[in-house]
């Protein structure tokens, strides 16, 4: 058994697409290689992506002068990932529900939703700019 | 693959039905959704009142912000007065569209010829 500070990975990445996109990669690989299944990878991926996105577009405004920071730990059981902004943060309480008629048509605020469906923890610090997620492997012979 | 220089839409007509196939595993962020705003988005101009159809039998993975393209997608349709609807989309994806509540927003069917019949 490691120790469950000691084994969390730190990642610094600039307020870029490209480097979300290369940060999503590197963890989905390390992921697949603790064996989550498929399911369990489509929603790392989805939920990492939203969360990356959020935190170098909405968060840091994609100054160059911003950062993003991942904190990680992918063990077989579970995947933990808190990232942080250097943003003004959000309400996550205040966000407008996707899902209700007036904001159907909407073109954004699905990320948090998405985020909190497919990952089994997902909270934000009261300032808004941090937010710790994890996902427990799921038993796939189970599931069938 | 997700090859970047590929088109990432293949049109094809079924009689005066366009079909858009999309042909990027994952649609991703800024790139990817640009690349079919830019293909997709003159399609829909060119024609008074087109019958689209957004056939996703090759798509894996894709965010949010593909489906506010959807959005946008489906708003300049309907602007020209035209019809859109969305077939073959994976099982995985469809869950997407059913959490985020898209799937009453979209007509959605199994197959590119059930979607052109009914656009």
């Amino acid at each position: 058994m490691g120790n469950a500070d000691t084994d969390r990975k730190t990642l610094t990445l600039p307020s870029d697409v490209s480097a979300v996109e290369r940060v999503c990669e590197g963890l989905l690989a390390e992921a697949a290689a603790q064996s989550f299944g498929e399911d369990d990878l489509f929603a790392i991926h989805l939920a990492l992506e939203e969360a990356l996105m959020n935190a170098a577009k909405h968060g840091n405004a994609l100054d160059p002068t911003k950062c993003v920071r991942v904190e990680y730990q992918i063990t077989p059981e579970k995947f933990d990932a808190t990232i942080t902004d250097q943003g003004c943060g959000f309400n996550p309480e205040a966000l407008p529900d996707p899902r209700s008629k007036e904001n159907l048509y909407k073109y954004g605020g699905r990320g948090v939703l998405l985020m909190r469906a497919y990952m089994d923890t997902v909270e934000f610090n009261p300032s808004g700019n941090r937010v710790h997620m994890v996902k427990y492997r799921t038993d796939q012979a189970a599931k069938g | 693959m997700n090859d970047k220089k590929s088109p990432p839409v293949a049109v094809t007509y079924d009689g005066d039905v366009t079909i858009a196939t999309l042909t990027r595993e994952r649609i991703l962020e800024d790139a990817d959704i640009r690349a079919l705003e830019e293909t997709i988005l003159p399609l829909i101009a060119q024609s008074d009142s087109i019958r689209l159809v957004i056939d996703f039998s090759t798509v894996r993975f894709l965010t949010s912000a593909a489906l506010g393209l959807l959005i946008r997608i489906s708003k300049k349709v309907r602007e020209q007065g035209g019809r859109l609807a969305l077939c073959s989309i994976q099982p995985k994806i469809y869950e997407v569209f059913r959490i985020t509540q898209l799937d009453q927003v979209f007509q959605i069917f199994p197959d590119a010829e059930q979607a052109a019949r009914s656009v």
